[in-house]
């Protein structure tokens, strides 16, 4: 009896959590409603399942529990219910693959109106690196990184010299634009993780990967490392700002270059070697 | 009318197999220490098993007390909470779970419910259980070493578990990788011993379709593991050889510390599929065993056979199966090539059929049943529960869309803890309570045990259910201290606080069994023969606990399978495999 009760209890009281506690996704700033939707859905289905199965083992508790002189019923097995359960659940599992795979498909389909950023991890912070005037990134490589060079651009690399180079620092992207985010490491996993966005995927040191997305709304979001890489992990921050075309503009206009930042570079260099002026 | 495989009298061939050789110990050494009796090697490897399990739960007790309230605790820095992960998780999983259910109730449980005298290869299954030994003991000497353990994350993701960059990346990852490789070669020497006793010892009239669930499940599990284990093996051989000897099999060109390394061309996902195509079957090398297991406590304790015995055991095999096609659903964000999500993807979600099959027949083996609430039954239907959760949450993260915003999230820390930890270790208890009295010949006491399970139950639920609300939230795995973020409100951390003073309670009660364990060795009620009243073969042994060679001087014959409880016009409410048909007052129970 106290014990159905305590079953009953268990999957009345994970409805009530589920239903009344404040804790849920942040609010979303990418196109990728869909992938809420598919939980949503997910959640409807896989709740029902959990309630009537709970539900159902205590009631059998109740009703059936060991009494004087009761005695079990005799049935080895019922091949017509055990096929209609598992037709119904086929069904049900159709329910939730069938739209996540059609939302897959959108998330693997990059538009062709996306624009590239590309996102550096390394132990510990982000760097970031937009095409330049040329619309172009540059070719890169672990091997090219140097103190002058953190990203490792191949320097004979025509198209990478107006990329614009952000070490270490925050992204800016345009609200309602689609961008194809490239990712790339120079030493461990990592994994850009933006929970506004819903997307997010690893990166690997020696090859580029990717997500897309459209930020629909302005406002400044973290950034954080989603895949363990070592000793600071927790630490490794970053900041997106989502912002109007205007304001875009204008915080780009301000980035430099990587030929300017080489230059300055070589110019401090020089400075240094010659007695620090 | 249907063709049933549990009628009485078919599949008994005449005896062909000669009676086996058995060494029997000559001293105290060869009889409680080199033992070659399976059920001293079991119960070796389950005492093993639980004392390094003890560790990890002490590593658990450190994380959640960092977790709850980050900042208190000075003597835990972010290097040793990595290193606290890692090694419970590692633990867990490998050193307790797959080590408790192989090699602690494989070993005592085959060859009882097939009747045979012992595994066909003693000697191989005593090595197995002291290489074991030796695995563990490397792993726990990791603790003590320069560096400390690693801190790679059970999963020892290369580029990173071997760089500087992580705790433990001298001494510790090296020891780990060798401790596996020992676990393996240990594994391996039980393993065969399992398939075979099965395949090849089973008493007459033993047909494979009159072996309880239980023998199934760790038999499917043990081939299972035999098939993946070695991709561990191997993964770990190649990362040692990286770290070693710095050839690249993971390691691409990469720069450490602001250095370049010397390492290039090699592919850090290729680690990732090998690690996987062992790391998902193991997901069921621990599940199914617990399947099984939980069948038989069912039936048992609800005095009803197993509802859909042979749907059981094609789910059992089929899930087996279906379990080396769907491993990459673990690198859905890995950055392999996208279009392996749809196939991984159907693959996961199709395996979620038999797996609801199985646990539409526990419960309908509970429907119309005669269910006493005994430790062992009250510990099944808190394994259904938690499984039913873990699972659905599954499908979540199986369906790879779903999967991209909640992986690396406390989310899927609350859905594996849910399905293969707190689910198989229900199981575990469920089947301690349930075969302790054939173990030691005492019952563990009930009112210790009912207290034990109800702290563990709701205290572990009460630690998993919500934490997968602060995965949804976008919580962050790994984290020794989410710090700042603009998303995670304050009420967040409550939670966290009120799970870690949860699992801390739970953790207090696991302190509870011990003590039930070793007082009812001494002051146990005696348990007699068959305490529950079972029909399975291993409560029918001439002495409790069994001697030597199990059976006395006959080997049992069997005539029926091992679920005929409450059959209409028998005298009592079991009937026992060995019980001949001329005993029957009803013959054809289901003609």
């Amino acid at each position: 009896m106290a014990v159905a009760f305590v079953l009953l209890l268990v999957a009345i009281a994970s409805v009530l959590f589920h239903l009344l506690s404040p804790w849920w996704w942040t609010p979303i700033a990418s196109n990728w409603s869909y992938i809420d939707d598919t939980i949503t859905l997910t959640f409807w289905i896989t709740g029902a399942v959990f309630f009537a199965i709970v539900a159902f083992m205590a009631y059998c508790v109740f009703r059936f529990r060991h009494k004087e002189g009761s005695k079990a019923v005799y049935e080895p097995e019922n091949k017509k219910l055990e096929w209609w359960l598992t037709i119904g659940t086929a069904i049900g599992v159709a329910a939730m693959l069938a739209p996540g795979l059609v939302v897959w498909h959108q998330f693997v389909t990059v538009p062709a109106d996306a624009t590239e950023v590309e996102v550096m991890g390394q132990q510990w912070q982000w760097s970031y690196r937009l095409p330049g005037k040329d619309g172009r990134l540059g070719t890169t490589d672990a091997r090219n990184v140097s103190s002058e060079n953190p990203l490792g651009l191949n320097r004979d690399d025509a198209a990478g010299q107006d990329d614009i180079v952000i070490e270490n620092g925050d992204l800016h992207l345009q609200v309602g634009k689609p961008v194809k985010v490239l990712l790339r490491s120079i030493d461990v996993l990592h994994d850009f993780y933006v929970p506004e966005f819903r997307a997010k995927m690893d990166m690997i040191p020696g090859s580029v990967t990717y997500f897309w997305l459209t930020p629909t709304r302005t406002g400044t979001f973290d950034v954080l490392c989603a895949e363990l890489c070592g000793a600071a992990h927790a630490q490794m921050r970053s900041k997106v700002i989502v912002e109007e075309a205007k304001d875009y503009h204008a915080w780009l206009e301000k980035q430099k270059t990587f030929a300017e930042l080489s230059g300055q570079r070589n110019v401090a260099k020089a400075a240094y070697k010659a007695g620090g002026k | 009318m249907v063709d049933i495989p549990f009628d009485t009298t078919a599949g008994i061939a005449p005896a062909e197999v000669a009676e086996v050789e058995l060494y029997h110990p000559r001293s105290w050494w060869t009889r409680y220490v080199f033992s070659q009796d399976a059920k001293v090697i079991a119960i070796q490897y389950s005492i093993t098993a639980m004392s390094i399990g003890m560790v990890a739960l002490v590593l658990s007790w450190l994380m959640r007390l960092q977790l709850g309230f980050p900042g208190t605790f000075s003597f835990i820095d972010p290097n040793q909470y990595l290193q606290f992960i890692t090694m419970h998780g590692m633990i867990m999983v490998i050193y307790l779970l797959t080590a408790l259910f192989l090699g602690g109730f494989g070993n005592y449980l085959i060859p009882l419910m097939v009747g045979a005298r012992d595994m066909v290869f003693p000697y191989v299954n005593m090595l197995s259980y002291w290489v074991y030994l030796l695995a563990v003991l490397v792993l726990t000497a990791t603790f003590f070493v320069p560096g400390g353990p690693t801190g790679a994350g059970w999963t020892l993701y290369p580029p990173q578990a071997i760089l500087s960059g992580t705790p433990g990346q001298d001494w510790g990852i090296t020891l780990m990788l060798a401790s596996l490789i020992l676990f393996i070669i240990g594994f391996t020497m039980g393993g065969l011993n399992y398939v075979v006793t099965v395949l090849q010892a089973r008493t007459r009239g033993m047909t494979l379709m009159r072996m309880p669930l239980t023998v199934w499940g760790i038999f499917t599990a043990t081939v299972m593991a035999l098939l993946a284990f070695p991709a561990l093996f191997v993964a770990s051989v190649m990362l040692l050889l990286d770290r070693l000897l710095g050839t690249s099999f993971f390691m691409p060109a990469l720069v450490e510390m602001g250095q370049l390394t010397k390492y290039g061309g090699g592919s850090p996902i290729l680690f990732q599929h090998l690690f996987w195509f062992f790391g998902h079957p193991e997901v069921y090398i621990v599940a199914l065993p617990a399947f099984g297991i939980i069948s038989d406590l069912i039936s048992v304790h609800a005095r009803k056979n197993i509802f859909g015995y042979r749907m059981m055991v094609w789910a059992i095999v089929g899930i087996g199966a279906l379990s080396f096609v769907v491993w990459a659903h673990h690198m859905y964000v890995s950055g392999m090539h996208p279009y392996f999500g749809f196939f991984f993807a159907t693959t996961t979600l199709i395996i979620a059929i038999p797996t609801a099959i199985k646990v539409y027949n526990w419960v309908l083996t509970l429907w119309r049943g005669d269910i006493h609430l005994t430790v062992p039954m009250l510990f099944a239907l808190a394994f259904i529960i938690t499984f039913v959760n873990g699972g659905l949450t599954g499908l979540f993260l199986g369906n790879v869309v779903v999967d991209v915003p909640l992986s690396d999230t406390m989310f899927v820390v609350a859905h594996f803890h849910m399905v293969m930890g707190i689910a198989p270790i229900m199981a575990v208890f469920g089947g301690i309570y349930h075969w302790y009295p054939k173990v030691t010949g005492r019952m563990l006491d009930d009112v210790l045990g009912k207290f034990h399970f109800w702290v563990s139950f709701l205290g572990a639920y009460a630690v998993f259910f919500p934490m997968h609300y602060l995965g949804l939230l976008g919580m962050p795995r790994r984290y020794h201290d989410i710090g700042e973020t603009s998303f995670i409100p304050a009420s967040a951390h409550d939670l966290n606080a009120f799970m870690s003073v949860a699992a801390l309670i739970v953790g207090f009660a696991q302190l509870v069994f011990l003590f039930n364990l070793v007082w009812s060795l001494f002051k146990g009620k005696e348990a007699g023969g068959n305490p529950w009243g079972a029909a399975s073969l291993e409560w029918q042994t001439p002495e409790t606990p069994p001697g030597h060679g199990n059976w006395g001087k006959e080997l049992p014959i069997v005539y029926r399978w091992a679920y005929d409880y409450s059959v209409p016009g028998a005298a009592r409410d079991f009937v026992p495999q060995n019980e001949p048909p001329a005993g029957l007052l009803a013959q054809g129970a289901h003609s």
